[in-house]
């Protein structure tokens, strides 16, 4: 193990063995999106009408809630992922990098938590909200 | 070449904008019809005298035929990436068959949805 360049620092520690992890959690997640935002979108496209009652009282029948809770489990499981990507690609300082990975776990926790207790809010009010 | 970074792009602004436009439907159906009510005044329907509240109608549709495509086209190369995954298609001329195939279907199916939503619910 040499210390001069970062090939040679890193060369014989092996993996820091989340790789695998994150790369099957993506897959998984991929295909919960494929199958259940393909759900959402054919389901708004064929509602009868876009008022609030309309939309309310769809979304409070537990065959809608339910899916949709897990959607937005596996749609923002896989935003986190995927943005931790992009932010391990381009942003090449550390502290930078360090800060803006915490935003995106923010984020896509914060915003999932935000929408599992609407969908909730929206059911459990079985459509008198 | 230009499907990965289109798979990419699409991934990482479905992620931000798609997200955050999700989380404020669901939030304002959540909120009750008044908040709904201005959701869709934002997004969809301003009062015919309200010009930065049409400009802004405008704009919001535009990202959302735009997330449209985009969710068609991270859709149709997520797809084709489980392929991969799976070892199958990487032959040179199926790679590139399938790589324009998804280029191409994506606008299309964002077209048959925005016209299918626009004129075939309204018959």
């Amino acid at each position: 193990m040499g210390t001069g360049t970062e090939v040679g620092r890193v060369r014989g520690l092996g993996s820091a063995k989340s790789g695998t992890h994150h790369w099957i959690a993506q897959r998984i997640t991929a295909v919960g999106n494929a199958l259940l935002v393909t759900w959402l979108v054919a389901s708004l496209a064929m509602l009868p009408a876009y008022d609030h009652a309309a939309v309310s009282g769809w979304m409070s029948q537990g065959i809608v809630a339910v899916p949709l809770m897990l959607m937005i489990v596996s749609v923002f499981y896989h935003i986190r992922l995927g943005l931790q990507v992009f932010v391990e690609d381009y942003v090449h300082d550390d502290g930078l990098k360090f800060a803006t990975l915490i935003l995106v776990n923010f984020y896509a926790i914060g915003a999932a938590a935000l929408c599992l207790f609407s969908i909730a809010r929206i059911a459990f009010a079985g459509g008198s909200l | 070449m230009l499907v990965s970074i289109l798979h990419r792009v699409t991934g990482d602004g479905l992620a931000i904008v798609g997200g955050i436009l999700l989380t404020w439907w669901l939030w304002a159906i959540a909120s009750g019809p008044a908040a709904y009510e201005s959701f869709l005044y934002y997004v969809w329907a301003a009062d015919a005298g309200d010009v930065p509240g049409l400009i802004v109608n405008v704009l919001a549709r535009i990202v959302l035929i735009g997330l449209t495509w985009a969710f068609f086209e991270h859709l149709f190369s997520g797809l084709r990436h489980l392929v991969l995954d799976m070892g199958a298609g990487y032959e040179l001329r199926t790679n590139r068959r399938w790589s324009k195939a998804i280029v191409v279907a994506a606008p299309l199916a964002t077209a048959a949805l925005w016209i299918w939503l626009c004129v075939g619910r309204a018959g």
